[in-house]
């Protein structure tokens, strides 16, 4: 292990660093508005949109990342849908991760107590009201552990974006290795990388769920 | 007259050849995912101890693979082994051991969270009629948490099988590795190999992953229903 090479090759690091964060960005929020928007259509009922977000639920929970990105990635463009690579990485993270946000709203929103919903019909909110003033606020609270969950399970798939030649951390790591050997130095730059926005992130959700079960709960 | 994409799966040998890579991939989730589970309820009962080296030591164990992507530890085996202990395994038993270690951290952390939600007046009525700390797990401790651990077992499971797929980074012969393959030898004369061959192990990976996901549920909700009732 040499500490120049790993200053050498600290700049493009940096790069696939960024690279890796901004793809985690897109695809978390992405995949939160697709599951918010799948959760709703669950907790209403909405016939035959129901069916359709089960069904994405299903396909999208049961296969990996990789066959999905693939499939966006060289066989979309077999039927005349050419998309570039980091668009398809997008694409291939908020169609995996929509389905893992709204198992983690839907959670939520089934949490909430029976009895509070019923007080809220009681003291005669209508259904509108009763969603945003009872069920929404203590759904999502509930929901905080399963979407910090989330966060960290998408960002640790971004390394999956590798395969379709995008130069995130991983593959940045893998090209290092593949042209000049230094394979000590760049894993060890990689498990760092992905240690720098993963501990953290963890600290700083461990801490917002606590809050999240405050603010339910009160203690 | 012009080929029908779909019959490129049944060119040759090519869908046997697509099963076997399938095989060597379930395989490989099959013994790791046995041998995970078993030392990850070893592991998850010494971290219920009161030793805090021991416990320091297992979180360490448990945090690792969980901060590190897959894919990510696949090639630190992959490549450190060989080069800095001059291990030489082959790609298929880096693989099988990477699953196991990550499967039975994981497993670690479920057997533990199993454990702890057992009421705690249980172990104390079983120490008070004497049982000894074996005969505590044995007969209190497991089998109250076991209906705990198993949904979470099989999620676990499933996502084994879908991990499968990172294989072909570190160049197992997998399902997706022989797909890819077909897919070049064939690109003459199927323009549409890539939708039809991905498509059909994007089923495969579907067909294997939800019966164990409905089973999760199932067993989820059954157990829901026995609490409340």
């Amino acid at each position: 292990m040499s500490w120049t090479v790993i200053q050498q090759s600290l700049p493009i690091f940096e790069k696939a660093f960024w690279l890796t964060l901004k793809l985690s960005c897109y695809g978390i929020i992405g995949a939160s508005l697709l599951g918010l928007f799948a959760s709703f259509i669950r907790y209403f009922q909405i016939p035959v949109a129901k069916q359709l977000v089960n069904v994405y639920i299903e396909l999208s929970r049961n296969t990996p990342l990789l066959i999905q990105l693939f499939f966006i990635y060289y066989a979309f463009p077999e039927i005349g849908l050419k998309i570039p690579a980091e668009t398809s990485g997008i694409i291939g993270l908020i169609f995996l991760g929509g389905s893992y946000m709204a198992e983690a709203f839907s959670g939520g929103l089934d949490g909430v107590p029976k009895v509070q919903i019923e007080s809220g019909k009681a003291i005669g909110l209508s259904n509108l009201q009763l969603a945003r003033y009872v069920i929404f606020p203590q759904g999502l609270a509930l929901s905080v552990p399963a979407i910090a969950a989330n966060v960290i399970f998408l960002i640790k798939e971004t390394s999956i974006f590798t395969v379709i030649a995008i130069p995130e951390l991983t593959n940045t790591a893998l090209d290092q290795i593949g042209m000049y050997y230094h394979t000590d130095e760049s894993l060890f730059v990689l498990v760092i990388g992905y240690a720098i926005i993963l501990i953290p992130l963890s600290l700083i959700l461990t801490w917002l769920e606590r809050r999240a079960r405050y603010g339910t709960f009160g203690h | 007259m012009a080929h029908s994409g779909i019959n490129i799966l049944f060119e040759g040998r090519n869908l046997t050849r697509l099963l076997g890579g399938l095989w060597i991939s379930a395989k490989i989730a099959f013994i790791a995912i046995v041998l995970g589970i078993l030392l990850g309820i070893i592991l998850g009962m010494l971290r219920t101890l009161k030793n805090p080296l021991l416990r320091v030591i297992l979180r360490l164990y448990l945090e690792f693979f969980r901060i590190v992507p897959t894919v990510v530890l696949l090639f630190l085996f992959y490549y450190i082994l060989p080069q800095n202990f001059h291990i030489n395994l082959n790609a298929e038993v880096v693989a099988t051991l990477v699953f196991t270690l990550w499967v039975a951290a994981e497993m670690s952390d479920i057997v533990r969270s199993g454990l702890i939600s057992v009421p705690r007046h249980q172990v104390d009525a079983g120490k008070a009629i004497g049982l000894t700390t074996p005969q505590l797990y044995r007969y209190v401790l497991l089998p109250q948490s076991i209906q705990l651990m198993i949904p979470a077992t099989i999620n676990l499971t499933t996502r084994v099988i879908k991990t499968t797929s990172l294989l072909l980074l570190i160049s197992v012969m997998d399902v997706i590795n022989v797909g890819q393959q077909i897919i070049e030898a064939n690109n003459q004369h199927y323009q549409n190999g890539a939708f039809w061959i991905y498509g059909f192990i994007f089923i495969l990976y579907f067909i294997l992953c939800y019966p164990l996901s409905v089973w999760a549920r199932y067993i989820e909700r059954k157990e829901k229903l026995r609490n409340n009732g």
